[in-house]
């Protein structure tokens, strides 16, 4: 198989390229200032998003546990359907991320603006309007609906590859139903859990265009944060390859992490592990 | 009913949607005894062995664990347990931890835990592999976790399902010698499922032959092996020469247009019957040479084949209108002729089965390449 290695070439390139490459630029920035010279104020100042931070970080995490405690017991139940109906579940599932991500994100301004179809309806019922548009809990409901099927996916995957006969042999030594659940599904879909986790986590914690529609100017995430640096009133590209970087390392840290709770799992059923 | 009855199936019908697995099972299990469930692939033993174990509800009829009705408990409330054909261990515990995995669910103390499974190690040889991944193992030593883990819940019964299945040749020899020892130990009703006749031979108290969903013949391995009930039993059984034949009268027996003395009687007179010749009863001898009944009372054949095959020699000898498997130590020259000397007791006479005739048998082989492999015999 000596020749088959050159398939692997145009990649590398593009590794090369449009990665490793970048990533050192990105470095460079971070650790210089507008006039180019080597500084760590960048860093230095960034105690100042310290807020913004910790708003992202919250925000990420409360979304990825309401995605859990929604995406598992559906998971669980779609794992248990016939196969016929569990292609039909699946579909309904994938279909909302066929359409545009700015479009769906948009159909919730609509619904939640103060004039919107939420609040239409609440007075349709005489009930007292709210005012939920740029809340935070505007952009947890945004988020949870968009990375939703992330969770979902990699746990009905694992799911699903729980060999039948393990759950006979567990209910063999006497389990019940019950502890069938706790002491063999359940563990064994930890891989799955683990990397939804990551995969709804990750993309949470750096969205910038969700907190803009549906958080309006008052709840700025890291993300809009970095859009600042580049594209917004901020214009400190150094400033915004340094946000980014620590970024990166925040979440590289937490993806080590994660792996770490997984050690007695093969990394099977996870994607980013 | 046998003495010291611990299971017993009563008119058990299983479907599967349309298909008929199960017609009408009558079968009875003594306490402590090794009973093995022998069939082609198929033919419902395993689906009798989950319907003991309570992983499938009988359609029709009745299971009783002793005196009680036991259709409606479920697996864990039974006092059965079960070693799994792929063995199921699971993957997320090590050695020690699946094998404590039923004491842990009980709430067994820590300490007689410890110590049970200790126990367990070292009566399925593996001291030592307490902290090991279960993934590690080869087929042999999981399947010796798998065992460890049923036995440790000390349950009545051990239902068995091909657990040697995917082990080679070799350790599937170790493996029926020391599951035969285990069996004693332990004082256990064992309930094993094999589609290897050899297996179920060497191992068993009792075999229960089985096939499309009907018990054939239930009996100790000699019993089975030297009276086959029908053509199929004996097809199943080790090779066998299956001839039509005509009873004559009491202890004569006509076939291929030859008179030869059998031992059976109680057919009808000129009633069409099997007849069984194992290959290793068939004596091969010269015109001179003494027999039991005249020479020229006896089938006249010509070697055909001859092929060694480390103990014996396995020949085909064709007759008019069929040619017989002979095992002897002794080799015949190729194209020799030579008389076929049966004795008496050699004979098996079975009565004409409806089930299914060898010849349907072999066409459904030639079919199904799955079914158990007996080439020798499909080429005849």
């Amino acid at each position: 198989m000596r020749g088959s290695k050159a398939f692997s070439y145009p990649y590398i390139l593009w590794l090369l390229l449009f990665t490793v490459v970048p990533l050192f630029i990105v470095i460079y920035f971070a650790f210089t200032n507008d006039a180019g010279e080597f500084t760590f104020d960048n860093f230095s100042y960034m105690s100042l998003y310290a807020v913004v931070f910790w708003r992202s970080f919250r925000l990420a995490i409360i979304s990825t546990v309401i995605c859990l405690i929604l995406g598992y017991p559906l998971a669980y139940i779609m794992s248990r359907l016939k196969k016929k109906h569990q292609t039909i579940a699946m579909i309904l599932i994938m279909l909302p991320m066929w359409m545009n991500f700015l479009l769906r994100t948009y159909a919730w301004l609509t619904i939640l603006e103060n004039n919107g179809l939420l609040n239409n309806f609440l007075s349709w019922l005489h009930l007292p309007e709210i005012a939920i548009i740029n809340t935070p809990a505007a952009v947890g409901l945004g988020m949870v609906y968009n990375y939703l099927p992330f969770m979902i996916l990699p746990i009905y995957t694992s799911l699903t590859k729980t060999d039948q006969s393990l759950i006979e042999a567990a209910k063999d030594m006497g389990c019940s139903e019950r502890q069938v659940f706790t002491k063999v599904i359940f563990p064994l879909s930890i891989p799955g859990v683990l990397s939804g986790i990551i995969m709804v986590f990750v993309p949470a914690v750096s969205t910038f265009v969700i907190s803009k529609i549906l958080g309006g100017g008052a709840n700025m995430l890291v993300g809009d944060l970095i859009e600042m640096q580049f594209l917004g009133g901020a214009y400190n590209a150094n400033m915004g390859a340094a946000i980014s970087l620590v970024m990166m390392v925040i979440i590289m840290i937490f993806i080590w992490l994660t792996g770490k709770i997984d050690k007695n799992g093969d990394g099977e059923g996870s994607v980013l592990l | 009913m046998k003495k010291n009855e611990l299971i017993r199936l009563s008119g058990v019908v299983k479907k599967f949607d349309d298909e008929i697995v199960l017609k009408s099972l009558d079968l009875s299990v003594a306490d402590g005894e090794f009973v093995t469930l022998l069939g082609p692939s198929g033919c419902g033993k395993t689906t009798t062995l989950r319907l003991i174990g309570g992983f499938e509800k009988p359609d029709e009829g009745d299971i009783f664990f002793g005196s009680q009705r036991i259709n409606d408990v479920p697996p864990n409330k039974r006092n059965i347990n079960t070693v799994f054909q792929k063995y199921a261990l699971f993957p997320h515990l090590n050695v020690e931890q699946n094998i404590a995995f039923g004491l842990n669910i009980r709430k067994v103390d820590r300490k007689e835990t410890k110590r049970r499974v200790a126990e367990m190690l070292e009566l399925v040889n593996l001291r030592g592999f307490e902290k090991r991944s279960v993934t590690s193992l080869s087929g042999g030593q999981q399947q010796r976790v798998a065992i460890a883990r049923a036995v440790i819940q000390q349950p009545k019964v051990l239902l068995l399902d091909e657990p040697l299945g995917a082990l080679d040749l070799k350790l599937r020899k170790e493996m029926q010698v020391e599951l035969k020892k285990l069996h004693e130990t332990l004082d256990m009703t064992f309930i094993y499922v094999t589609h290897d006749q050899e297996e179920a031979l060497t191992m068993s108290d009792t075999v229960v032959v089985m096939n499309q969903g009907e018990i054939l013949q239930q009996g100790t391995p000699i019993d089975i092996y030297n009276e086959p009930a029908n053509a199929f039993v004996a097809d199943f059984i080790g090779q066998s020469n299956i001839i039509p034949g005509i009873m004559r009268q009491d202890r004569v027996i006509e076939f291929l247009g030859t008179v030869y003395d059998c031992v059976d009687t109680g057919f009808a007179r000129n009633e069409p019957v099997d007849i069984v010749i194992r290959p290793e009863d068939l004596l091969l001898i010269d015109r001179d040479d003494r027999s039991v009944q005249p020479a020229d009372r006896l089938l006249k054949g010509r070697v055909q084949t001859c092929l060694f095959k480390g103990v014996h020699y396995e020949m085909l000898i064709e007759t008019e209108g069929f040619t017989f498997m002979a095992n002897s130590t002794v080799a015949c020259e190729v194209g020799s002729e030579k008389y076929l000397d049966i004795d008496p007791d050699n004979i098996h006479i079975m009565k004409k089965s409806s089930i299914e005739t060898v010849t349907e048998l072999e066409h459904r082989r030639e079919l199904d390449p799955s079914e158990p492999e007996e080439e020798e015999e499909a080429e005849r």
